[in-house]
């Protein structure tokens, strides 16, 4: 199952709703804003690298070039395209979107 | 444009497939229209004989809190609805026990009969699913 998280961590409760709900071997996808919770250094980080032991976690790599925030991901997230996106969604028998 | 059998989801005897339909809702009922529009969408699925279940977390579980009233605000009111889901088949409410929890609500304050279940629980239904449309 693929999870896919739009909003900062400091604006919702979305992304750690998502990662007390994804279970294990499923993928989490970080896109629009929900790519600061990638960076080092950010509120969400620890939850990031937990999530990272028992999940594959990818970030939206225009969307942190957009940020400027292309050179600060938390090693072991991987960064995908928008090519990248659509393989994600496509390998995954369902998504979700967390609003 | 025609469509295959398979594209509109009919097996060969014509019969329609039925697909496992989870609600995801994690909103307040009147902050924002999230609660109302899932709700509305909930009752277009029925139509379709599918297998519907609606899971409550976060702030999603205010919207099954007994005793709502709107008329000062000037809103509808929908929380009534959620009792005429049973009419429509659709009969698989689960409510999020750590959500309850973290908010002081307990069960015997919910307008509609509900299964309490584990966040844990939640995932497990969450992957049984084919289809999931958060709100």
């Amino acid at each position: 199952m693929l999870h896919i998280v739009n909003k900062s961590p400091y604006e919702r409760n979305s992304l750690s709703s998502c990662l007390a709900h994804a279970g294990k071997g499923s993928a989490l996808l970080l896109i629009e804003d929900a790519v600061y919770a990638a960076t080092r250094g950010n509120v969400a980080e620890a939850g990031i690298r937990r999530a990272l032991e028992t999940l594959a976690v990818y970030a939206l790599g225009p969307d942190l070039e957009a940020r400027g925030m292309q050179a600060n991901v938390i090693e072991g997230v991987q960064v995908v395209d928008f090519a990248g996106f659509v393989d994600l969604a496509a390998e995954h028998r369902t998504s979700h979107s967390w609003l | 444009m025609t469509q295959t059998r398979d594209e509109i989801g009919e097996d060969e005897a014509g019969h329609g497939v039925v697909k496992k339909f989870m609600f995801v809702n994690r909103k307040a009922p009147y902050g924002t229209i999230y609660a109302l529009e899932g709700l509305e969408v909930v009752l277009i699925s029925a139509a379709f004989d599918q297998d519907v279940s609606l899971a409550f977390l976060d702030d999603g579980v205010y919207q099954l809190v007994k005793g709502q009233q709107t008329k000062s605000l000037e809103v509808k009111n929908f929380s009534p609805t959620y009792r005429a889901l049973e009419g429509y088949d659709i009969e698989k409410l689960y409510v999020e026990h750590e959500s309850l929890e973290a908010r002081g609500i307990r069960e015997d304050q919910l307008l509609v009969p509900v299964q309490v279940v584990s966040a844990e629980e939640i995932t497990r239904l969450m992957d049984e699913q084919d289809v999931i449309i958060g709100f």
